[in-house]
């Protein structure tokens, strides 16, 4: 028992839950009671949770969000989301080895009238959007009904152990994800005309302007006057040869698997993708003891903020741009992952090809808005508003903004606020949304005498913390504006407090101080991974902002600042020469080179594009090459979104296809959505629960 | 301006059997249909049941001709179009239905159906989890059966082209090309197109179509709804239909397809005029419910989705075959009540034999009976 826990974390408590017995195809296991089932059994070490009736293929976790059903398994009879499901005391769970029986369970089942819910306002999805539109909406009095399929409110802030950048005054920068849930679920708490559904999932959208919810078993009807879709973002996926083993899946249920469930899912992963998620997913990979064999990213830079980045390549992170993952393999799960590094014309470079061991392969090539609701009630002439990701894909601190302003724009329309919005909400909108700038060259302060911070920043990106904690007021950004890099004032005496090197949510400010010691200044370095490799008098692998070694470098002292407990101050003192390049401490060893040798030549074809329905590359590209251009049509032929997903994850992949074959997309027709966006159980729908949710 | 033998509006459910039909017959088919592949207006809709348990001889006759088509299409074609020869089994809870059926069947058994009335214990057999509490039995007919609509309908376009017929999409058709009375062709958005016959084969778009064409068709479409399930192994492949009435809805159905899923659908009372395929939060407390009060261990299986298509209807249930008497080389192959998948193949076939004109008796019976000039006040046909 606990092989696969996560026992101690450099920044989330782990707390001491009770283990409880239950059985995995009649095996004697231990999971923690009211975790999730398909953590309990990675914990367990059990990653196959089934195969395919189809092609037998093996399938397990890839969502781990409620939303593609790939994490089946039986409970005591019944097909159910592992990932969604919770653990029980002495529940029987059981792979999904083909169809499963339905159970005989023949007696007369007592129905009850399913209730509707009239509201004035409907907000689907209590992550950072819908949390901020719901604190809006509840301090105006309006009667609100969040629902959020998770059995806590926060989305993926819950899932965010780093901490935030954005706007002190706006976003709670500077603060940890996790903490910004908190504060933000007990503010709408506290609010008495907003009514929480926890694990409560919206299913389907309908003509006559209802919105189906389902509790645990119960299933009811919500007519709202107004709409708010704060659905958040789903992960895209990509097509290669070993896409569906499992091992594959998306850096949000990495992170629900090791930062929610405190599960160690792999060992050793290489991260797909270069964005903010890819790059803060290998950095809760490093946090929770997983070494990340490399990110790769096929663009020439890395597309999310550079010093997310920097300090990835710090803590011994390869980063290789212009790379792409070409096959996964392994029999049953990934055993490897191989990538090849691509040319001007996005193609893959022959003999390039290297081969990592990894068990685990995160993909992290961008999100989509999870829109399905919104088009289905916009269709069907609801009132609807979006905020967050589901409105424009960008980051919490952004999310947290527009939920804010449509929670205003909604009370607005209700009648219940007379007000403009202010009108500088929707610039700041626009600057929390904004893509980060080109780098800059590093400018290095000159002085070397005194204590002062230096300034690893050299990309604009909404940020101020560093701003705002400076208790003499020294540090601005350019123009005052929240994207300008930061400066000091240097007419200003640092007192070298270290509040901003705490504060900094990029790790990029350091202290150099040479008050004592001119030839040898005490440089501080934030440090949020394992306690144990900076103890004083420990010798440290120090690196530059990128993360080439500086050399190695006893440990004077470890110091916290009360308001930042878990961002150490690590202290050394270096030469003098070197004391302002010093930005981080390498954590990896340094990697194994990957293998050259490719075996098995990739055969893109062979790559499934619908996981549900296990619809390959190929057959959609000769139903392309055979003249279809309706996807309706292609789904007829060969049940491509036919599954039980309802093409959440193919859609964009067959539409790449298209576009590879070089077909005019506008003479594609797209496919028709219709309820349900998740499967609900034939008795949930006719009232078999009554008012119980259970 | 391209000549045809014939021109088929509508590439759905009738229209592209028909034009397969009158490609084996020889001639050159065109097919024009506004929406972008075949089978996408309400073709897609059908839920896959194929029988000819009917109460009415022209439609037993053609559905079993149909039966005949989808059950050998592998074997003869080599497409699998997912056949399941599952039959339809009516359970029968109360008087008013064992009445009614078991007075049909000396019909059915005369026109060649194989059915047979049998006891509770058969029944429950027959459909494991079937709720025996008040069941008086049911009719069997092993014969009928399912398979998809998707599957079938590209399945007959792809054999139709390899014969020769031609296919336009996201083609509307404009109008009616007539010179001394006679159909020359018919105009579209994009082009004109001649033949000596035009096959309005337009299902709940006839009434509008027609009445552009002067001789408007009663097609009067209806809406109805269906879902589909997750696959689990199976255990019922039979089409079950439970015909007893209950508040806001008649019958309803289900049968579970090739993967294993349960497919159902139900009929609301009163009808839902109009052309709306959108998905109304009734459908499935409704009928779920239904389902499983007759089935209870249905309450643990997932519904997958839901979808809602229309019956193109008219008066006495019964579809609208043959010649305008008004506008001579125009006929209509229309108004198929929600039966135009089971009854397509079948009838495509006697409508190509109407164009060749090499009618059989059989025929002549069905297209006296599908006459559009028939009296339509008649009572609605009692399996419908």
């Amino acid at each position: 028992m606990g092989q696969h826990r996560i026992d101690h974390h450099p920044i989330l408590d782990v707390p001491d839950r009770p283990r409880v017995e239950f059985t995995w195809n009649g095996q004697p296991l231990k999971g923690c009671a009211g975790e999730m089932i398909a953590s309990a059994l990675i914990a367990n070490g059990i990653h196959i949770f089934g195969h395919h009736p189809k092609d037998h293929s093996p399938q397990g976790i890839f969502c781990a969000n409620g939303q593609c059903s790939q994490c089946l398994v039986r409970v005591n009879g019944r097909p159910v989301k592992s990932c969604m499901t919770a653990l029980e005391p002495g529940m029987a769970v059981e792979s999904v080895e083909g169809l499963p029986r339905l159970p005989a369970e023949d007696d007369p089942v007592a129905l009850h009238p399913i209730e509707t819910i009239a509201v004035e306002v409907l907000i689907i999805g209590g992550g950072p959007a819908g949390l901020a539109a719901a604190v809006e909406l509840g301090q105006l009095e309006v009667p609100t009904l969040l629902v959020d399929d998770k059995d806590r409110l926060g989305g993926k802030l819950v899932l965010q152990t780093h901490k935030f950048f954005g706007s002190v005054a706006d976003s709670y920068a500077g603060t940890r994800g996790y903490r910004i849930a908190e504060r933000l679920a007990e503010q709408v708490r506290a609010l008495p005309s907003v009514r929480i559904l926890l694990d409560t999932t919206a299913v389907g959208v309908f003509a006559d302007q209802a919105v189906g919810i389902v509790s645990g078993l119960r299933y009811r009807l919500v007519r709202p006057r107004k709409l708010l879709v704060a659905t958040g973002a789903r992960e895209k996926m990509l097509s290669f040869p070993g896409n569906t083993l499992p091992g594959v899946y998306g850096a949000g249920a990495f992170q629900t698997l090791v930062n929610r469930d405190l599960v160690r899912a792999s060992r050793r992963v290489l991260i797909v993708g270069g964005g903010n998620v890819g790059l803060i997913a290998g950095y809760h990979a490093i946090q929770a003891g997983i070494e990340v064999a490399a990110l790769i990213e096929a663009l020439p830079e890395t597309g999310g903020y550079k010093v997310h980045a920097d300090k990835l390549q710090r803590l011994g992170v390869p980063i290789l741009t212009r790379h792409t993952i070409v096959s996964a393999q392994g029999r049953d799960h990934v055993e490897k992952a191989t990538i090849a590094r691509l040319d001007e014309r996005w193609q893959v470079v022959p003999g390039t090809h290297r081969t990592y061991a990894v068990d685990t392969v995160l993909m992290a090539v961008g999100l989509a808005e999870v829109n399905e609701f919104t088009l289905q009630a916009r269709s069907f002439g609801m009132d609807v508003y979006t905020a967050g990701d589901a409105q424009e894909i960008a980051e919490a601190s952004a999310a947290m903004f527009t939920g804010r302003i449509e929670g205003f724009r909604i009370a607005r329309a209700l009648g219940r606020q007379t007000g403009a919005i202010p009108p500088d909400w929707d610039a700041k909108a626009a600057i929390l949304k904004s893509k980060p700038g080109p780098t800059v060259q590093p400018r290095v302060p000159a002085a070397e005498s005194g204590v002062f911070p230096v300034f690893h920043c050299l990309q604009e990106v909404p940020c101020n913390p560093c701003t705002a904690v400076c208790p003499i007021g020294a540090i601005h950004t350019e123009d005052e504006r929240l994207t300008g890099l930061p400066y000091r004032d240097e007419t200003l005496e640092c007192t070298g407090c270290m509040a901003c090197a705490a504060v900094c949510p990029g790790l990029a400010i350091t202290l150099v101080d040479y008050r004592r010691d001119p030839a040898r200044p005490l440089v501080t370095l934030p440090y949020e991974v394992w306690r144990e490799k900076v103890a004083a008098g420990q010798t440290v692998i120090l690196t530059d902002r990128q993360g080439q070694a500086l050399g190695g470098f006893p440990v004077e002292r470890v110091r916290v600042k009360k308001k930042y407990p878990e961002t150490l101050l690590v202290q050394v003192r270096l030469d003098r020469a070197v004391a302002k390049q010093a930005v981080g401490i390498r954590v990896q060893p340094e990697a194994p080179e990957p293998s050259t040798l490719y075996e098995n030549a990739p055969l893109p074809d062979e790559a499934v594009v619908c996981r549900c329905e296990r619809v390959t590359a190929g057959e959609i590209r000769a139903a392309i090459r055979d003249g279809v251009r309706d996807i309706n049509q292609l789904k007829a032929l060969n049940r491509t979104g036919m599954g039980a997903c309802g093409a959440k994850t193919c859609r964009p992949m067959v539409w790449r296809i298209f576009q590879e074959e070089g077909v005019d997309l506008k003479a594609v027709t797209d496919r028709v959505d219709r309820p349900l966006f998740v499967e609900v159980p034939m008795g949930t729908l006719a009232g078999a629960a009554g008012g119980e949710d259970q | 301006m391209k000549r045809y033998d014939a021109i088929v509006i509508g590439a759905g459910s009738i229209g592209v059997p028909t034009a397969l039909a009158l490609a084996q017959e020889g001639l050159a088919p065109l097919v024009i249909d506004m929406r972008p592949s075949p089978g996408q207006g309400d073709n897609k809709h059908a839920i896959g049941g194929i029988r000819a348990t009917h109460s009415s001889p022209a439609k037993i006759v053609a559905c079993r001709r149909s039966l005949e088509i989808f059950a050998t299409w592998k074997e003869t074609h080599g497409d699998d179009i997912e056949w399941q020869p599952g039959g339809y089994i009516f359970p029968v809870y109360r008087q008013a239905e064992e009445t009614v059926l078991k007075g049909y069947l000396p019909l059915q058994r005369r026109y060649g159906l194989d059915i047979e009335w049998v006891g509770p214990a058969r029944m429950t057999a027959a459909v494991p989890g079937l709720n025996p509490r008040g069941l008086r039995g049911g009719t069997v007919s092993p014969e009928d059966g399912s398979a998809s609509p998707l599957l079938s309908v590209n399945a007959f376009y792809r054999r139709a082209r390899s014969l020769g017929a031609e296919f336009r999409f996201k083609e509307k058709v404009g109008g009616l090309m007539v010179e001394a009375g006679r159909v020359t062709g018919v105009t579209t958005d994009r082009e004109a197109y001649r033949a000596p016959v035009v096959i309005d084969a337009a299902g709940g778009l006839s009434r509008e179509l027609t009445r552009s064409m002067g001789c408007e068709m009663p097609v009067m479409p209806e809406s109805h709804e269906a879902g589909i399930t997750e696959p689990v192994a199976m255990f019922c492949p039979a089409m079950v239909v439970d015909l007893r009435p209950a508040p806001g809805s008649k019958n309803y159905y289900f049968y579970q397809n090739h993967h294993g899923q349960i497919v159902f659908c139900i009929t609301p009372d009163p009808p839902i005029a109009g052309t709306d395929t959108r998905s109304t939060s009734v459908f499935l407390p409704q009928c779920c419910g239904r389902m499983i009060d007759l089935m209870p261990r249905l309450k643990n299986i997932r519904v997958r989705r839901v979808w809602r298509g229309t019956y193109p209807m008219t008066s006495d249930g019964s579809p609208l075959v043959g010649w305008n008497r008004d506008r001579r080389g125009l006929l209509h192959a229309t108004g198929m009540c929600g039966q135009g998948y089971m009854l397509g193949p079948g009838l495509g076939e006697v409508v190509a034999r109407m164009v060749t004109e090499r009618l059989t008796d059989d025929d002549r019976m069905i297209l006296e009976a599908f006459s559009p000039y028939r009296d339509l006040t008649c009572e609605v046909e009692a399996l419908k």
